[in-house]
């Protein structure tokens, strides 16, 4: 039992980790409608500007998460600007195609500026794991630090898209651009914003990513990337309840598969879960259903 | 009307024909000229493989229209399945050896093809995408523990763990994560050659052909199509595993052309780089599929992109964000004017 | 439809463009040899040079990707050591890495460009898979292969699987290991492991898809069978997966394991370590050369590795004087501690250098003599290096050098007995 609770936190700890990246890229996805392939390399660039405000230039956690977040929307939107927005009539396919080149540039560019050796990102949450029954389970404060931010960050995004002006613009461009183009909303903007809060989103991410598996390389955002993007689809891409659901779910499935079945085979089995749900709810746990219109 | 339509597309035909063929002959001149460099010709079977492969998934991405993240698992599965056939099979012939491997990758990467495209295709757009990608994984995964060997009673297979005991004079051909190793090389260019020239002859056929157009309808609106009483799931498998066939020729073609192959080679990187190829070269497109494979193979490994050393792969980047940019302009250009100011949407495309 | 004409238009010509930058460099190849290398130079000719033979060698290696750490290593240790050669003045060295990115068929791509370049002796590759595959094309062209960390018996060929005792791999001749073979990592573990009594039950985390690690285990696991160790827990974990370890240190902390026993590199080694911490789990770990680096990884929390007991050939905290000037002089060059790659890989030119430095060689000599000589001297020399004293190479190409037991003491390598 203890043994199972265990499993179940780590689980849950990996699983919010994925679920803030997925968080980011069902924004991208739901209102610019593109597979933002790039989205975990931005995470791998927050990562190390926050090690090198810490390490390099001892600035105070919280500094070097503020500027990881400025770097990254700053990044977020030169990227929009010089790489998708001059695609954004062109079909999807060659904006995917485009955002895996702007994946490779970032990827090498990281190593050319920071090499590719290992970096071990600083565990700069204090305190003692908090431990049950008398010491047998811990919880690091990372995970529960994550666990919080990842259910704020999803209150916070589905307040801001329900309630606010911009999230608002945002949800009538999802809906329909030329329609919110009539109303008079800047689709052009709103994308922009949306790609700087996802940006935004990915530093909070990559620093919480790395300060629970804090190996930091050139390639650190590539994997978590994908999984992110697979727990987006399962949670349905584009939903943000959905990519928290999706992203703990997910970690859950790869915890419990390479603790009960094989360590082997628990990425496959991750995606063998995926494929039947998908099969089960052709748009994910909490997608909308798309009446088809003749 | 329909005449003049065909005629075009003949002609197309005939040039992407004529165009493989004359690439095949200036190559094969050069080679017994010396021209060529080791670099150039140690490519030559890869860049067939990477050609078929793109080939093969223009057929879906381009002419059935479904976006597929998991090409490379058709591709492993051949590879592996040539690998061991290649290994096990009793044919002294080098090139009868390769053809029959060959036929046996496409043919067990057409079953898996319909083992995936019967719940994949039920799917739609990015989903679809997914669920292909969630199977190449799969097939990454399930091939990285697989073990198979051979002694004079046969082939001997586990999984997950090398149970394997030989008899005598056994040994190893697929070793699990470490993949093949000391494969001999049989595929040749030629080989390649005529692998492209069939899968070509496949695909205008098909094209031309009345399943070719239904596969079509169905793209451009799979409602209309259904509505007229297409069988959306026979003609989409059809297309699908095709695709697939091929796919797992090329990847016997590609295995038997190294000394080496695992599985993480056909990886979701392997998957994503034929997509390249096929959305540079334009869906639908084949002698763009064709180009498009050969100049991105080629590109990385020329003296040129050598000499930049550490910015390599930082230019090969760049090279593919701006071909996709500048060759999106034309559309960009027309639309730009109507949405945003002049001048501005030109500057973009630089 | 245009934009399409326009695309292919563009690439057409982007093509012709490479084919001919293809061959106009390979023309100027062929006219001037070894004008062409402009980095690959500022490793050689920086010395004096006395017009004495200049030697083309060439290494692959990951210098980009994942593995990139090793292959940068690799290739910085080579050029100090080239540079040092070519300031003694004699044979001059003339050294060039080419990158395959940890992947066979790059890595064929990369040796073939070496050898359009004129190469003569072959570094081999630095990693394990694209190792096989460069050692297969050498074989096959008899070219001379010293690999500083190719350790996997697939490479050298020749060596009976452990698992199946079949010979997958015929022996290649002229390839050559500067690393420990793996099986006699993993069997040389287990005895150390058994003889010392390091642990009660014992724990392994490997990485499964990784022929290194995979390779040193195999040999493990049927030594330890042989010498009765009792392992309580045996995990793996793949490239995709690198990320969590909660399961398999669960695995083992159920399981009571007192020792873990890592066949896999210091970058997982140093997540496993900081993951078994935070849960609370403080065995004694033993690594293997692989461990090597982890105290120098940036932002390590070394008392973590404080008692971690590792067979390395190479230590860089080292007070003969070899290996002080060479990490004084990576440091300065690279900014970073040199690990076991960097002085395998200086290790590696040097015994090429050595060999030759007798020998009546020239520019001219071809790849195939050279071999020949090599593959003669390598097989009755004796060298010291930064990796080891009267190392010797045996014909099935493996090397022999006593693997020292070190442990971890304040951060830095201390010897086992």
């Amino acid at each position: 039992m203890l043994i199972f609770l265990n499993h179940l936190i780590n689980g849950i700890s990996l699983g919010s980790v994925y679920a803030i990246i997925a968080l980011g890229y069902t924004m991208v996805y739901g209102i610019a409608k593109m597979l933002n392939f790039a989205h975990g390399d931005v995470i791998m660039v927050g990562a190390y500007i926050c090690f090198f405000a810490i390490s390099s230039f001892n600035l105070p956690p919280a500094v070097g998460i503020l500027l990881a977040m400025l770097v990254c929307t700053l990044l977020g939107i030169v990227i929009e600007r010089l790489a998708y927005k001059p695609l954004r009539q062109a079909t999807s396919l060659a904006v995917l195609i485009t955002a895996i080149g702007v994946s490779y540039l970032l990827q090498n560019g990281a190593q050319l500026l920071w090499t590719s050796n290992i970096k071990m990102f600083p565990s700069f949450f204090p305190g003692q794991p908090v431990e049950l029954f008398g010491g047998e389970l811990k919880i690091t404060v990372a995970s529960i630090v994550t666990v919080a931010v990842c259910v704020v960050i999803m209150l916070a995004l589905t307040w801001f898209t329900g309630q606010t002006k911009v999230g608002k613009a945002m949800r009538a461009c999802s809906e329909d651009k030329g329609a919110a183009q009539l109303m008079g909303i800047d689709v052009n903007t709103t994308i922009s914003v949306t790609f700087a809060i996802g940006s935004a989103l990915a530093a909070v991410a990559g620093v919480l990513f790395c300060s629970v598996y804090p190996n930091l390389t050139p390639t650190t955002g590539s994997m978590p990337g994908i999984k992110a993007f697979t727990a987006a689809v399962f949670g349905g891409i584009g939903s943000i309840p959905g990519a928290l659901l999706g992203g703990v779910l997910l970690g859950l499935i790869e915890i419990f598969a390479s603790a009960y079945i094989s360590t082997q085979l628990s990425n496959a089995i991750v995606f063998a879960v995926l494929i039947i749900v998908l099969l089960v709810r052709p748009t994910g746990l909490l997608g909308k259903q798309i009446r088809e219109k003749v | 009307m329909k005449k003049s339509y065909l005629s075009k597309t003949n002609w197309v035909n005939f040039a992407t024909y004529g165009m493989v063929i004359i690439a095949f002959v200036v190559m094969q001149l050069m080679g017994s000229a010396g021209m060529l460099s080791s670099t150039i010709r140690g490519q030559l079977v890869p860049i067939c493989a990477y050609v078929v492969m793109a080939l093969s998934l223009n057929l879906t991405v381009g002419i059935l229209g479904e976006l597929s993240l998991g090409h490379a698992g058709f591709m492993s599965v051949g590879a592996f399945a040539g690998a061991v056939a290649a290994a096990a099979l009793p044919i002294s012939s080098a090139p009868l050896r390769l053809g029959a491997a060959m036929l046996i990758g496409a043919v067990l990467a057409g079953l898996v093809g319909v083992v995936v495209g019967v719940p994949v295709l039920r799917l739609n757009g990015d989903y679809l995408a997914i669920v292909t990608l969630a199977f190449g994984q799969i097939i990454k995964s399930v091939v990285e523990n697989l073990y198979i060997g051979m002694d004079a009673k046969g082939l001997h297979a586990s999984f997950l763990e090398n149970r394997i005991t030989f008899t005598d004079g056994g040994r190893m051909i697929l070793n699990g994560p470490m993949g093949v190793n000391g494969i001999n090389k049989i595929s040749t260019f030629t080989a390649g050659f005529v692998l492209t020239m069939i899968v070509l002859v496949v695909i205008f056929n098909l094209v031309n052909s009345r399943a070719g157009r239904a596969i079509m309808a169905l793209r451009d609106n799979r409602i209309a199509a259904e509505s007229v009483g297409i069988n959306v799931t026979k003609y989409k498998l059809m297309a699908f595993v095709t695709s697939a066939a091929m796919a797992g020729a090329a990847g016997t073609l590609f295995a038997l052309g190294q000394n080496t192959i695992t599985a993480s080679k056909f990886d979701f990187n392997m998957s994503i780089l034929i997509l390249v190829f096929v959305v540079l070269g334009g869906q639908g497109k084949m002698w763009g599929s064709i180009l498009a494979a050969t100049f991105l193979t080629v590109l990385p490994e020329t003296p040129a992109m050598r000499e930049l050393r550490d910015y390599r792969m930082l230019v090969y980047a760049i090279v593919m964000i701006l071909v996709m940019l500048v060759t999106n302009s034309d559309k960009l250009k027309g639309l730009a004017g109507r949405i945003i100011p002049k001048g501005k949407g030109a500057a973009d495309n630089g | 439809m245009k934009k399409k004409n326009l695309a292919a238009l563009l690439m057409a010509g982007a093509m012709c463009f490479s084919l001919l930058a293809g061959c106009s460099s390979k023309d100027s190849n062929a006219s001037t040899p070894g004008t062409d290398s402009k980095e690959s130079q500022s490793a050689g000719n920086e010395g004096g040079n006395s017009g004495a033979a200049t030697i083309k060698i060439g290494g692959v290696g990951p210098l980009t990707g994942g593995a990139a750490i090793y292959g940068n290593a690799a290739k910085g240790g080579a050029e100090i050591a080239a540079e040092e050669i070519n300031a003694l003045g004699g044979i001059q060295i003339d050294l060039r890495y080419e990158d395959d990115a940890h992947d066979p068929e790059k890595s064929v791509n990369a040796y073939n460009t070496l050898k359009d370049w004129g190469m003569q002796v072959f570094l081999g590759s630095v990693t394990s898979t694209p190792g096989a595959a460069t050692a297969a094309e050498s074989n096959a062209d008899h070219m001379f292969y010293l690999t500083p960390s190719a350790s996997s018996t697939d490479v050298i060929g020749g060596v009976a699987n452990p698992l199946t005792g079949s010979v997958d791999i015929e022996r290649r001749d002229n390839v050559f290991q500067m690393c420990f073979v793996d099986p006699n990592q993993g069997s040389a573990s287990a005895q150390y492991i058994s003889d010392k009594k390091l642990g009660e039950k014992i724990a392994v985390i490997y990485k499964n898809d990784d022929v290194y690690s995979t390779g040193i285990y195999n040999s493990f696991s049927a030594k330890a069978a042989e010498l009765g160790l009792n392992i309580v827990s045996t995990t793996t974990f793949t490239e995709d997966s690198q990320t969590d370890f909660s399961v398999q240190l669960s695995d083992a902390k159920n399981a009571d394991a007192d020792l873990i026993y890592l066949p896999t590199y210091y970058g997982p080694n140093a997540l496993i370590l900081t993951q078994a911490n935070a849960m609370g789990y403080n065995p004694k770990y033993f690594g293997v050369d692989g461990m090597d680096g982890i105290l120098s990884v940036d932002g390590f929390d070394t008392s973590l590795a404080e008692g971690v007991m590792l067979l390395t050939p190479f230590n860089a905290d080292s007070e003969d004087e070899a290996t002080k000037s060479f990490v004084a002089k990576y440091q300065e060059k690279y900014g970073d501690v040199p690990n076991q790659f960097a002085a395998d890989a200086y290790d590696c030119v040097y015994a090429i250098y050595n060999a030759l430095k007798d020998e009546n060689v020239t520019a001219e000599t071809s790849a195939s003599d050279m071999c020949d000589i090599l593959i003669n001297k390598f097989t009755s020399m004796t060298f010291n290096g930064l990796t080891g004293e009267n190392m010797t190479w045996s014909a099935e190409g493996t090397v022999t050098k006593s693997p020292k037991g070190m442990f971890i003491q304040d951060g830095a390598y201390v010897g086992m007995d």
